[in-house]
Order: structure tokens, then sequence, then C-alpha cells
């Protein structure tokens, strides 16, 4: 059940949505499609789903070219950001939709409808409408549905886009779980990082119609392939002619081996950490410019190297941290 | 300031609605019950009101089936000349009845239309005849039912459309299980509307029916004999009737639309 996606292009006047797309989405994994928005990422899932055609381009599910397959014959779930609930209908009629569709016997439908709401933690809510659930339940509900037909793929777009971000959260848990427990290939379209990393086995990272890179959430953390993919899954700074993660740079209060001395101009408090600007001479012209880095630090640890605003410090890159040359040597930034 | 606002507006409204309308019902039973029952005993009288159902259920039924696939064209789908479409539906709001009922004249006419000559010809009278009432009435008719559909169309947008459609439902299955459900409460607005309309009928119909008695007067058309020959009794008696089936249908309007209401409220 994996979906191929061979050469897809697509247009919409003289934007240029998505950009000779390959990728193979693997059987039984959930798959994140990741990038900012309007990068591409839910055409594609609209473009798997049949729900917008490709100027060019094959889309091969589980070994079918599904490339000229109406929607409803391509057998996917697909999750609207909006939940896109039958607002006529009542839970249980929406999750049987599918079914009722495909006409199965009246028990096996109403069997099969308790089974998924009380996967989806929604047994009590059956005769209940959309209107009368909160934005999770309805999401949830909506995934009810999806799954109902036993569809080959599990298409999601951005599905708690529009929830509040404690019940994003527990959601993105569930999910997780879900999917451990159903095994059907999923996609997923974000825009949160966070998010991704979480509930992903793989993430494809998408930017301007094209794919920036493909890989595990490790993977991608861990040693991604350019200042974007690096940029987009956390916060960088610039340390030496190199991007950075904030926490993966050591900081002293002494000379210590390999470390390079800097001013502290800043400092700002954020719950449990603490983020420290610092200005070194910069690493092609120390006599001339300056370059400002930023520093990550734990509360504990901050109070512990006792240092301030004026003080000298130390920095060094952490062992094993993820570092991308930067294109340009920015200066100033 | 705002009770002044409001008792102009009552006034205004008194002055010019409710007074006169309910001077019609208060010259109908004036002098009883049985001049009324004396005018809708009377086989002209009802002839008419049964043309004038019969010209109304035509109207109606033509303007849902093509309103509704009009309203769909003009929401969901984009092609040339959408915007010119979109001008002509409104046509028959702003063009007198009138001029509706002279250019189905020049269009139907046996002698000289471009239908009406080739139809005489196969045996079809439009003109002076059911069909041309018929024509009129739905002519007239025409936007209710699409300016209440349009908007309905617009706010539900195509999700729980696209949604069907993923969960394996054909074009047709989506439509008559998610697309009417959804604009129902317009589509029963633009009926009511519609019926009301059609029903209330004149100008149009006076040109196109030739209005011959006993053969192709509508019930307006009764009124307006009835009123010239110094007949008021059974004049104001079949005018009371028409108010009152048009008042129902506003008081249905209305009703429906406010429980709508609640019912949007609640989600």
């Amino acid at each position: 059940m994996s979906i191929d996606i061979q050469g897809v292009r697509k247009q919409y006047g003289t934007f240029v949505a998505l950009d000779d797309i390959d990728v193979t989405i693997r059987t039984g994994q959930l798959t994140a499609l990741l990038g900012p928005s309007g990068g591409g990422k839910s055409t594609l899932l609209r473009i798997i789903a049949g729900l917008e055609e490709a100027d060019a381009g094959r889309v091969v599910i589980d070994g079918v070219d599904a490339t000229a397959l109406p929607p409803q014959k391509r057998n996917v779930g697909f999750v609207f950001q909006h939940y896109a609930a039958f607002k006529h209908m009542t839970v249980a009629k929406n999750v049987a939709f599918g079914l009722e569709i495909r006409h199965r016997p009246k028990e096996e439908i109403r069997d099969r409808v308790k089974e998924l709401l009380s996967l989806v933690h929604l047994e009590q809510f059956g005769h209940r409408l959309p209107s009368q659930l909160s934005g999770g339940q309805r999401q949830r509900m909506a995934l009810a549905r999806a799954l109902a037909v036993e569809p080959r793929v599990l298409l999601l777009d951005e599905p708690f886009g529009a929830l509040d971000s404690n019940v994003r959260k527990e959601l993105r848990t569930w999910l997780r779980r879900l999917h451990d427990e159903v095994h059907v290939t999923t996609v997923l379209v974000t825009h949160d990082q966070e998010e991704a990393l979480e509930v992903a086995d793989e993430i494809v990272v998408i930017n301007d119609g094209r794919i920036e890179q493909i890989g595990g959430p490790d993977e991608l953390y861990d040693a991604p392939a350019n200042p974007f993919v690096m940029e987009f899954l956390g916060p960088v700074t610039q340390f030496r002619g190199e991007f950075v993660r904030p926490h993966d740079i050591d900081m002293f209060a002494s000379r210590a081996s390999e470390a390079f001395a800097g001013r502290v101009v800043a400092t700002q408090r954020v719950g449990f950490e603490v983020r420290v600007r610092v200005v070194l001479p910069s690493s092609d012209a120390p006599t001339v410019t300056t370059t400002n880095t930023s520093v990550s630090v734990t509360r504990a640890h901050f109070e512990d190297l006792g240092v301030g605003v004026g003080d000298e410090v130390w920095l060094r890159v952490a062992r094993g941290a993820a570092r991308v040359q930067s294109e340009a040597v920015a200066v100033g930034s | 300031m705002r009770h002044l606002a409001r008792w102009i507006a009552i006034v205004y409204l008194a002055l010019l609605v409710v007074w006169p309308v309910s001077l019609v019902f208060w010259h109908t039973f004036g002098d009883g019950l049985a001049p009324v029952f004396a005018t809708f005993a009377d086989p002209l009288v009802l002839h008419a009101f049964r043309l004038t159902a019969v010209a109304t259920a035509w109207s109606v039924v033509l303007n849902v089936l093509f309103g509704v696939t009009i309203s769909i064209l003009l929401v969901r789908h984009e092609f040339p000349g959408k915007r010119i479409l979109n001008v002509l539906v409104d046509i028959p709001l702003s063009v007198s009845p009138v001029v509706v009922g002279l250019a189905l004249v020049l269009v139907y006419s046996q002698d000289t239309g471009i239908f009406g000559k080739p139809l005489a010809a196969l045996g079809v009278h439009v003109l002076f005849a059911t069909p041309a009432i018929v024509l009129a009435t739905t002519f007239v008719a025409l936007p209710l039912v699409i300016r209440e559909i349009v908007p309905v169309l617009h706010e539900v947008g195509t999700d729980q459309e696209q949604a069907a459609r993923s969960l394996g439902a054909s074009g047709p299955q989506t439509f008559w299980r998610i697309t009417i459900p959804a604009i129902r409460w317009g589509l029963l607005y633009g009926v009511v509307l519609s019926l009301a309309r059609s029903i209330g009928e004149f100008g149009a119909v006076k040109v196109v029916s030739g209005n011959v008695i006993g053969r192709t007067q509508t019930a307006t058309l009764v009124v307006e004999q009835f009123y010239y020959e110094f007949d008021k009794e059974r004049a104001f008696a079949i005018a009371s009737a028409l108010a009152l089936v048009a008042i129902a249908a506003i008081v249905a309007v209305g009703v429906l639309r406010s429980r709508a209401a609640i019912k949007e409220a609640n989600s």
C-alpha cells in the first residue's frame, strides 16, 4: 500500500505549486509532509486524494496507477483541517456514510460504527449532531469516518491546525497511538515541525514546490541537508560561519579548550531556558566586524555560570551537534 | 432618536401596507360570508384559480430545477460568460412584467414569432393559452430560488462535498445526500417566495394570456375584470383569498428563517 509519486507537477497560472516531485511513501508508516504555508504540501496531498489534478506525472497507489481515477475510486480516507463534518447528520450517520454508500448490510454498519466510535472515544456521542461537539471531538469523528471505509491510505490535511494548542498536543499523541494500533499508511500535512518530529516515522520537507529533504525525524534534526531544513526544524544561530542550534553551544565562564571568547550583550529568560546573546569577533575579519550568536542554556546552568551582560564568555559547539555551513557568511546578523 | 425612527417606520408601513390591505379584508367580509361563498361557487372563478394553481406549480417546479442547476454552475464552476449569466439571472427582477409579456409575444406569435411560427405549424399554440401563462409566470419568478441558494452554497463551501467524494460517493450521490440537505433551508425560502410571486403575477400574464374569460383568465385577471365591472364584492373576495395565500407564505418564511437562525446559533 505504498504511494509512488512520480514527476508530479502542478501550476496555478504562473505560480508553480509543485515542481517535478518524486517521492515514495512507505506502507504502514506515518509520513509527514512538512513545510511552510504555500509550499505545496497540501496540493500534493490533494493530488494523492484525487481532489486536485496534477498537470504532469503519475500517482501510483498500491501498485495501481491512480492518476486518472476520480476520488471515490481511490479508496483513500481524507481528513480536512476544518473537519468537513456533514452538519445535517448525527455523528453515527457521519461515520456510517462511506459504508452506506457501499450498501453494506445494516447490522455490519451498526457494529462497525460502534467499534469506530469507541476507537476515537466518542461512544457516548453517536446520536449528537456535529455542531454539539468540540473541535477536537469533531476531528476525531472525521477520522473515524475516514477509517470506516478501510482506506488503503489515510490522508490528513493539517488535521489539528484549527484546534487550541493544548488539544492539538493531546490529539497528536493520540494519533500516534492510534496509528500504532491501526497501521494504515498515513500521510500528514503540517507546518508545525514539533508535530512532525513527534508523530512521524518519516518526514518529507517541502518548500517552494520542491522537496528539500526526506528522512526520519532524528536524521532530519541531526543532519539537515541545508540551512532551510535546519531552520525549519528548530531554532538556529550562526557561530563562526556555520548554522548551529542555540542549545548545541557550550558556554563557559572561563577559558576552555577549542572555545572562542565573546561578550554577553543581552539575556532573556523564557520559562526553563535562558537565551544569551553573545558578540564574537567575526571569524574571517576578526578585527573589523563582529557577529551575534544566540546561546540557549537552562536556567540552573546559567546561574551556575554566574555571568551577566558585559561579561566575557567562551563558546564552542557541542560534540555531535548538527551544523550546516552558511552559504554566504552573513555579517552582523 | 431610536424611538422616533421606530415610530416613523411603523406609521409608514401602517399607511402604505397594513391599512389598505386590511381594508380589502374589511370590504370582503363587511356583508357577511354569504357573498364570499357565492363568489367561490362561480365556475368561472374556480377555473381562474385552477389556472393560477397550474401556472404556479409549473413555475415553482421549473424554477427549482433550473434554479438549483444554475446556482451550482454559478458558485462551483468557472467558465467564460459566468458574469454575464449572473447579470442575466437578475433581469426578471428589474424588468417590468409588461415588457416580459411583450417579449414573449414577439417570440411566440403565431404569425411572426421565431418559435411561434414553427410551433403553430406543428399545432402547438403557446400564446393566449396555458403554455404562455406558465412561461410568463416562470420568467418573473426565476431569480428568487437562485438568489436564495447562491449565498448558502458559498457559505457551505466544498469541504463536505469533497469529503463525500473521498468516502466513495459518486457525483449524484454527493448531490442528493450532501449538497441538497446543506442548502435545504435556502431552497425552501426560494420555493415559498416563488410561490407567492407566481400566484400574484399580473402584468406579464395579462399580455400573453389574451385574458379570455373562462379560458385564459387567472385569479388576478378575474379580480381586475370584476373590479371594472363594478362587481366590487367579488373582486374583493378573490383579492382577499390571494392576499391570504401570500401572507401565509410570508409568515411561513418568517417562521422558517427564525427556526434556521436558532439552529445556526446552536451550531
